[in-house]
């Protein structure tokens, strides 16, 4: 009766969650961007018939399946971990989160399995516009499974489309269009595809550019950096589009979230957008009229017009939000976080009484019961909170991600003007600081990434599902120590695995595509 | 109509589950890479072979968790989170697999040629003696406990929880499911020596593998026959329409005599295994064998677990707390949920037909000594 969940098992819950997350996305989005490369490269083959251009195609590719196999071991761990580790969740949401899951299984996996296999054994088998489909349908496929688990993950940010259910005890699906098709999700799906897109275009400018420092493959280099940059040029310029689109969404549905990224914690009208800052200490500035910055940047009135889209509006801070009375967008008033857990403890307690009653079958007790609970249900999530404090995320982490992310996404609008000029007007074999600052470019690519999914996750904590459900009621009942234990055989399982990967595409690097005769 | 939908889903993933345990040849042949693969070449070969075939497995593996989890989230949040370790470590063989072909054969891989060959030989071992144990305890029940007014407790709000501290490797306790664990490691390995016969073109390999196919069949036959008949005479856990459920005797037998459709599958089912077997073990000639013995697999697996799921049986009970046990009626999503997601599953057939259509593109012919040479090769 009296059992409680150690916090221990929280924390080690959600460290072997996103270890294994951002495992896997060190592989994913290489995989979204390259095979679209790939499948422009084998589309200029099939026009010219040119040799070189599959020489090159089959190069890239090799990297893909090194890069792929990785991918698809770690995503498996990902998706069994939703019952393994977060059971508590797999029943409350599984009715509505379930769904994009098979879906993905289904729609998208097996087209990305099936038409990878003809892209790797089907060169001398099957026709050369057969191939061509199929390296077109792989990208499909990396990209479908990219859309319905985004729609997964966006569901958790914004859960639409459904209700709670007090007789089984869970949320049900009431639309699923509403699900599949929120704005949270198709702006998270442009703005991460796009993210992989630029990932793979810096990578191959990159590698590239290591054969023009060799001085060894220099067509084959020029040829893929020319593609590679083009599309690097527009994913970034595109990614400042869908970025403004996910903090605007951001802002609309996750105000918490907003404050953290910005480190705001007293809300203003005509706020400012803080270019670079250093934050003072968290602890203190909860509940402190103090500037939170030790030093700061900042861009006037730009984040009111960038969150609310009129630059004298409101933005309210991690203090406005905890203490509520505020205007929302959607012209109601904020309530406060205390009246928030308040009304949640209710929703709990009815909830508790509905289901005795209709145990009972006490009819009147039970109606009434499920009149307090439907009154107070919205924010049910909050009943487990202990404090208001809760509430708030890791502002440091969440801040020090964001910015770290513009900047990259800046550098690498202005990374890809310099090297598409270069590429087209110019002579890339003679711009030797360029080749190495691109070789370089490469882990900021991945850095970028990373940074923008630390955002995502790390700023909504507590909640796995925003208002709804926090992280500690998630959880699956294990002892600590098997959950230490499986993530100490993950990391060193993935790690290695890592290192063998990088180990192997250094080979193939060094190796070559093989178009120029050795001299 | 809900419980038609009920019904629908638990087929679907039955199947599922059944087309997983025949992929899982994949896993049987690499099992045997050592016995059957004496030379380096032979070996290649081998890889070569069930590496054309392994993502299938894969995807259908990750398919399955997701419909599964989709339909019937109950089981999802309790058999995972509760058999904690029977599958994580499922998952952790599946992960050295996954990357074994890939990595093999490459120049850099950190590991060395053989610790990647024995990363396919554990996989081949292990994964499937503890699926097969999983799907055991269908029958055998677990130790765990369901209570759904958790949710409002703020302490403890998680509504499944594990018996024991063995959290899944207690199922290895339970000799019976050992016993199928180790019927369906067998059978693996019979589908894959089938299908390197079907598949390689090289003497000694398909001499090798008509050679095993005798005693992993005599193995088999053992163990499966030992469960079936236990099972079937064994007491199992039926559901009163008001959803109580108590232990019957004679159960699964009754299913099967009350569902004549399960009974001609499963029959069918086993005459197609043995008839695949006995054909390519007697005749040199016959490279046929697996699409019997594949088929009759996945109509026997199927059978059985419609024989778990329907007829007032609960699917994955308790043994220690029987009215936790699960049913397809109170594990499953909602009827809007399941009615979704009847609309994606029309999409499967879709799949089949093309992946059959782009296999029969590529498999024209067997893997042999010359294309060895070529380098669309692992
Ligand atoms: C190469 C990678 C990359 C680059 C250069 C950028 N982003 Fe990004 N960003 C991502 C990669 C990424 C991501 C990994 O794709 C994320 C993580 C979660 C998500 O939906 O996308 C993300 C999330 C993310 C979020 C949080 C969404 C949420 O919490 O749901 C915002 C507000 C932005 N981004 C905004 C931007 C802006 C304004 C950029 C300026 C150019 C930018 N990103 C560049
Ligand atoms: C935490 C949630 C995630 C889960 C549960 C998950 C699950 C999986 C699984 C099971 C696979 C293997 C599929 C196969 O058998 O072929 C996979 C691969 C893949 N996933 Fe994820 N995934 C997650 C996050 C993501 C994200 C955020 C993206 C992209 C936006 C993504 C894109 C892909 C792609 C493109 C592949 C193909 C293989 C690769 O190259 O990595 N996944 N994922
Ligand atoms: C592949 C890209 C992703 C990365 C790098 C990533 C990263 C993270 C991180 C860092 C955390 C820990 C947050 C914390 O505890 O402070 C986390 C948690 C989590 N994420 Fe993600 N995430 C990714 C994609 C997804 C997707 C697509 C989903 C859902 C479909 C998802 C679901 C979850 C869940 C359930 C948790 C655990 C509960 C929690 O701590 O909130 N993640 N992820």
């Amino acid at each position: 009766m009296f059992e409680s969940l150690d916090p221990s098992l929280i924390n080690w819950s959600r460290l072997q969650f996103a270890m294994t997350a951002m495992y896997h996305w060190i592989f994913v989005p290489l995989t979204l961007g390259i095979t679209m490369i790939i499948a422009i490269m084998e589309t200029i083959y099939y026009r010219t018939g040119l040799e070189k251009w599959k020489k090159t195609t089959k190069f890239w590719m090799k990297l893909f399946g090194i890069n792929f196999s990785v991918g698809i071991a770690t995503g498996l761990i990902l998706e069994f971990e939703f019952g393994t580790n977060w059971s508590n969740y797999s029943w409350l949401v599984g009715d509505i989160f379930g769904a994009p899951l098979a879906i993905e299984g289904i729609v998208a996996f097996f087209l990305e399995t099936t038409f990878i296999g003809v892209m790797f054994f089907g060169w001398n088998k099957v026709s050369k516009g057969f191939h061509l489909a199929a390296s077109w349908l792989t990208w499909l496929g990396a990209t479908l499974s990219a859309w319905w688990i985004l729609v997964a993950n966006a569901w958790m940010q914004y859960p639409t489309g459904m209700n709670f259910n007090p007789d089984t005890m869970r949320n049900e699906m009431t639309n699923f269009a509403a699900i599949a098709l929120s704005p949270v999700a198709v702006n998270k799906f442009l703005h991460t595809v796009l993210s992989g897109w630029i990932v793979a275009a810096v990578f191959v400018v990159g590698i590239s550019c290591w054969y023009l420092i060799r001085g060894k493959e220099k067509d084959f280099a020029i040829r893929s950096l020319k593609i590679a940059t083009v599309i690097g040029l527009f994913a970034s310029l595109c990614s400042l589009w869908s970025g403004d689109g996910s903090a605007y969404q951001v802002a609309r549905t996750q105000p918490m979230k907003l404050a953290a990224m910005e480190g705001l914690y007293n809300g203003r009208h005509n706020c400012g957008l803080i270019g670079v800052g250093i934050l003072k200490p968290s602890d203190k500035l909860i509940g402190s009229k103090q500037d939170p910055f030790v030093c700061k940047i900042e861009i006037p009135s730009l984040l009111s017009l960038l969150a609310n889209r009129s630059a004298n509006s409101f933005v309210p801070g991690v203090n406005d939000i905890i203490s509520g009375g505020y205007k929302q967008a959607d012209g109601s008033m904020a309530m406060s976080v205390a009246d928030k857990i308040a009304s949640g403890k209710t929703a709990m307690s009815a909830l508790g009484a509905y289901r005795a009653a209709r145990k009972a079958q006490l009819q009147a007790d039970a109606s009434l019961a499920k009149h307090v609970f439907n009154a107070n249900v919205g924010n049910m999530g909050y009943g487990y909170l202990k404090s208001p404090e809760q509430a708030v995320p890791n502002v440091p982490l969440t801040f020090y991600s964001f910015h770290l992310m513009i900047i990259l996404g800046c550098y690498f609008i202005l990374f890809f003007i310099i090297t598409t000029v270069v590429a087209f007007q110019y002579d890339f074999t003679r711009k030797r600081w360029l080749q190495f600052v691109a070789l370089g470019s490469i882990p900021l690519a991945y850095i970028a990434g990373m940074t923008g999914w630390m955002v995502a996750e790390v700023g909504r904590q507590p909640w796995c599902i925003q208002d709804m459900l926090p992280c500690n009621a998630a959880i699956s009942k294990v002892d600590v120590g098997a959950v230490q234990t499986s993530f100490f055989i993950f990391v060193t399982i993935f790690t290695v695995l890592l290192i063998a990967a990088i180990g192997i595409m250094v080979k193939a690097i060094k190796k070559g595509p093989q178009i120029e005769p050795e001299v | 109509m809900y419980t038609f939908l009920q019904y629908y889903w638990w087929a679907v993933v039955s199947l599922l589950g059944a087309l997983l345990v025949f992929l899982l040849f994949v896993q049987g042949g690499n099992s045997m890479l050592f016995c059957i693969g004496k030379t380096d070449q032979s070996r290649k070969l081998m890889i070569n072979s069930t590496g054309r075939k392994w993502e299938y497995t894969f995807t259908t593996l990750v398919t399955f968790g997701g419909a599964f989890f989709a339909s019937f989230p109950l089981f999802y949040s309790t058999s995972f989170g509760g058999a904690y370790w029977l599958w994580m470590i499922i998952l952790f063989t599946f992960v050295l697999q996954a990357v074994s072909y890939e990595f093999h054969d490459k120049l850099g891989n950190l590991l060395g040629k053989r610790t990647y060959e024995s990363f396919l030989v554990i996989n081949g071992t292990i994964a499937p003696i503890l699926l097969g144990g999983a799907v055991a305890t269908f029958f055998t029940g677990s130790d765990f406990y369901i209570n759904k007014n958790n949710i409002s407790d703020t302490m403890m709000p998680v509504i499944s929880q594990w018996g024991n501290s063995g959290h899944g490797l207690d199922a290895l306790l339970n000799p019976w499911n050992v016993i199928l664990g180790i019927a369906v490691f067998f059978l693996v390995r019979i589908l894959g020596a089938l299908y390197f016969i079907n598949n390689i073109d090289d003497e000694e390999v398909v001499t090798r593998s008509r050679k095993a196919l005798l005693w992993n069949t005599v193995l088999f036959l053992v163990f499966f026959l030992t469960f079936v008949i236990r099972t079937l005479f064994a007491d199992g856990y039926a559901v009163h329409t008001d959803g109580t459920v108590y232990m019957e005797p004679y159960k699964y037998f009754t299913n099967l005599l009350a569902m004549p459709i399960v009974l001609i599958l499963f029959l069918l089912g086993v005459v197609g295994v043995l008839f695949g077997i006995l054909r390519s073990y007697f005749s040199t000639t016959f490279d046929k064998g697996i699409w019997f013995a594949g088929t009759g697999t996945v109509l026997t697996v199927w059978a059985l677990f419609l024989l778990v799921g329907y007829h007032g049986t609960s699917y994955y009970p308790s043994c220690t707390n029987l009215q936790s046990s699960l049913t397809i009626q109170n594990s499953c999503s909602s009827f809007f949920t399941l009615n979704v997601m009847m609309w994606v599953s029309f999409l499967v057939p879709f799949v089949l037909v093309y992946i059959f259509y782009v296999w029969r593109k590529l498999n024209s012919h067997k893997i042999g000594g010359e294309e060895g040479k070529t380098e669309d090769m692992y």
